[in-house]
């Protein structure tokens, strides 16, 4: 379904023995791995690899930034499932690198970084575009590679597509020697890959898996709180099967929107720090929480010690780290969240006869608490007849798009807004910086998931402070006419960082001001596509469905109620119970 | 209290550098490092001193497991464990004192590596809180210069290393 037209494309196979040079084995390896399309921008050592390219059926997407070729790269990630590959030269390539390994990092997201290095005779000798790539990238991946052989080059570059998909996902850098790629020898394909110290915990505890299932009929109060790793894992089908078995009410983490679907019965909301009233006082009043795929960040959390803290706790991580870092579970589980689910499914369903019925009448008064939840507070989706209310213009994107359509975000208001309005009906829909909150996110990541979707309505969400961080990349949108729609958010500040000041500095308004934004019509109109400006709410449809309907990149930049503020909130460090849902100045705590 | 570490690694450049990350980026100091080469040249053991937060001395572990290099990280703290250091220590000793310095050497069985006029070079090995007092008893002879080797230790229980077997290279993900 993927990338149909490149997948079409012949997949070339080198037979054993025969003289290629580094750079040339680097491709086959690629092609083995099944990548079919890499992000990147060459620079002077990594000319002998772009030279190997030139004849080579595998797609090169020209980026303007390497920063962007990682978060391009993400969004291709995000959007299969599959590695995403992206590739930078020696020294400033590899440091602009940086922030999206550190991205893919927090999101445990699969990527395979290959940088050039200077020649293995100039390293360390301070040679031009020299940088300690090895070193800066230790603390930036999920583990990283410095090639310093021909012969070691096919072997590593195989481990580093492993390490990057396997067990908690993550990204994985190589650094290549330019002599590296200029060297010839002889290929012979690597079929196997030992790694003894790379411990991956797949199946989960049988005993354990039967007591958690007891607990789960034996709860009154059960809440399923399902993060990244079902979509990491492809657990959707199972997390369904799973709180409709267990009859349980689910949250979904702003990285696991779309584990289950949004129009589910069972799904709530998203939890935490801007999650729903009904998400966050499940969580507080459940007296069980089964917690699949999930780190329990401190923006889900609010104050540890108060959460959950009636609740005993089930934790499902394929990360040994994960399981007690933060709470201490009374039931941990070690494994691939998709294969304990389909256990736990199985044992949920043994057990049913014996325990299903039992507690039936807590269970609807549970579920009718619930409603009543969702009912006293919904989410707020004010409307104004002079001005666009940012969440009128989620509202109006989440209608147009019916949970089907790919949305990017950067980090920020228009990210809560997004997240909390807009339905996402599948997973590997919502694509966001999560963990790392990078600004700058959402245009490449759009241009990776539509790469990766070609059949996809593709939106970038972003606020007017990230977007100007991306518009290099309206470029690479046009050259390779992506029909990305991306939306702007526009209120004149760095949203978040106002709200912040507004509430807790005492409105001190301190750098937040945006008050030069390029016209959005000639921005577009100068890079060849389309682009509008609207600020009227009698606009918004229309011009939506205009940006939906044209055939190609769209840049539509609308004018939102500059002062708004997202609701909920939790301020920092505060129980999630003790949520604010207006402009009442709460007590300052971090 | 010191906490002591055993951490069996991949013999490879920079495997130091991220088992020591571990602890560096979250602010910890490390007191003693020592690492060699184990029967399997491939292969090296270390064993890392530092001063963890109780709370946090699980999680640190479970981080030096999670690194594709680390066979296997233990803390040996609580364990039933040896642990050894030696002490090289120059000790300067005027004529009177010699035997004295000589009887306390043999006291901690202690060897002379080298004698001068000066005093004595000595080398010894033990509990690292012996060599603290060895350290103290020497410094009341007069001035001494110490180089230690930082604590080795050895778990006295046999525990199986849960190694990933091979799998295949190159399996194109099927996700989606």
């Amino acid at each position: 379904m993927s990338a149909d037209i490149l997948q079409s494309l012949p997949a070339k196979r080198v037979e054993t023995g025969k003289l290629m040079s580094g750079a040339e084995m680097l491709l086959e390896c690629l092609v083995r791995e099944g990548v079919d399309c890499f992000f990147g921008y060459p620079g002077g050592v990594t000319i002998p690899f772009y030279d190997a390219l030139y004849d080579h059926h595998i797609r090169h997407v020209l980026v303007r930034h390497e920063e962007n070729a990682v978060f391009a790269a993400e969004g291709f990630a995000r959007a299969t499932g599959k590695v995403g590959v992206c590739c930078a030269t020696s020294g400033p390539g590899a440091t602009n690198l940086v922030t999206g390994l550190v991205d893919a990092m927090m999101d445990s997201i699969p990527i395979v970084a290959i940088t050039g290095q200077v020649h293995s005779k100039l390293i360390g000798s301070d040679a031009f575009q020299e940088a300690d790539t090895f070193g800066i990238t230790r603390s930036a991946t999920k583990h990283n590679f410095m090639v310093k052989t021909l012969a070691e080059l096919p072997q590593i570059v195989h481990e580093a597509f492993y390490i990057a998909a396997s067990g908690r996902p993550g990204p994985v850098l190589v650094d290549i020697p330019k002599d590296v790629f200029q060297a010839r020898g002889h290929y012979t394909p690597i079929d196997t890959i030992h790694l003894p110290g790379y411990k991956v915990f797949t199946e989960g505890h049988a005993g354990q898996i039967r007591r958690a299932a007891q607990l789960i009929w034996e709860a009154e109060k059960p809440m399923v709180y399902a993060g990244g790793g079902i979509i990491a894992a492809n657990a959707s089908a199972e997390l369904k099967e799973f709180v409709e078995t267990a009859d349980a009410p689910a949250v979904c983490t702003l990285m696991g929107l779309g584990g289950l679907s949004s129009s589910h019965p069972n799904f709530i909301s998203m939890p935490g720090m801007h999650g729903s009233y009904a998400a966050n006082m499940g969580m507080t009043d459940c007296d069980l929480l089964i917690a699949l795929g999930t780190r329990f960040d401190d923006r889900v959390t609010g104050q540890l010690a108060t959460f959950a803290r009636h609740a005993r706790v089930i934790h499902v991580d394929i990360d040994p780290a994960e399981v007690g870092k933060n709470r201490t579970p009374d039931i941990p589980i070690v494994g691939d969240v998709k294969r304990v689910l389909q256990k736990l499914n199985k044992v949920l369903q043994e057990l049913e006869p014996e325990f299903g019925r039992k507690k039936a009448e807590p269970r609807r008064r549970w579920w009718s608490q619930i409603s009543a939840w969702k009912a006293e507070r919904p989410y707020d989706r004010p409307r104004a007849d002079d001005e666009i209310k940012p969440q009128h213009l989620m509202d109006e994107i989440d209608r147009l798009s019916g949970g089907q359509a790919i949305v990017t975000s950067d980090v920020g208001q228009h990210q809560m807004w997004a997240a909390q309005l807009i339905r996402f009906n599948e997973p590997r829909l919502w694509i966001n910086s999560g963990g790392l909150g990078a600004m700058g996110f959402g245009v490449p990541s759009a241009m990776g998931a539509q790469m990766a979707r070609p059949d996809k309505l593709v939106f970038a969400i972003c606020g007017d402070g990230g977007f100007q961080m991306s518009i290099p990349e309206l470029a690479t949108i046009a050259s390779q006419g992506l029909p990305v729609k991306i939306v702007v958010m526009n209120n004149g500040y760095l949203g978040m960082v106002r709200q912040w000041q507004t509430l807790f500095y005492n409105n001190r308004l301190s750098a937040v001001t945006l008050d030069c934004f390029p016209d959005a019509e000639k921005l577009a109109a100068a890079y060849g596509f389309q682009g509008r400006t609207i600020d009227k709410p009698s606009q918004l449809t229309r011009a939506l469905e205009e940006a939906i309907a044209y055939p190609g990149p769209y840049l539509l930049n609308v004018m939102v109620s500059p002062e708004e503020n997202v609701y909920p909130m939790v301020p920092a460090g505060g129980s999630i119970s003790e949520m604010v849902f207006g402009d009442v100045k709460p007590v300052a705590v971090a | 209290m010191l906490q002591t570490i055993s951490i069996l690694l991949e013999n490879k450049p920079g495997a130091l550098l991220r088992v020591t990350g571990v602890l560096a980026a979250r602010g910890y100091n490390i007191e003693t490092l020592t690492v060699a080469k184990t029967i399997d040249p491939e292969l090296s053991r270390m064993t890392i001193g530092v001063d963890v937060e109780e709370r946090l001395r699980s999680q640190v572990i479970k981080q030096m497991n999670k690194l594709v290099n680390v066979l296997q990280a233990t803390d040996l703290t609580d364990a039933p464990a040896v642990i050894r250091e030696m002490i090289l220590l120059r000790v300067r000793c005027e004529q009177p004192t010699r035997t004295a310095v000589l009887k306390e050497a043999e006291i901690f069985h202690a060897r002379v590596v080298d004698s001068s006029t000066e005093g004595f070079a000595l080398e010894a090995t033990g509990e690292p809180e012996k060599l603290d007092e060895f350290v103290d008893i020497m410094r009341s002879y007069g001035d001494i210069e110490v180089t230690r080797s930082g604590g080795v230790a050895m778990s006295l229980e046999t525990k199986k290393i849960r190694l990933q077997p091979p799998v295949p290279a190159a399996v194109p993900q099927t996700t989606f």
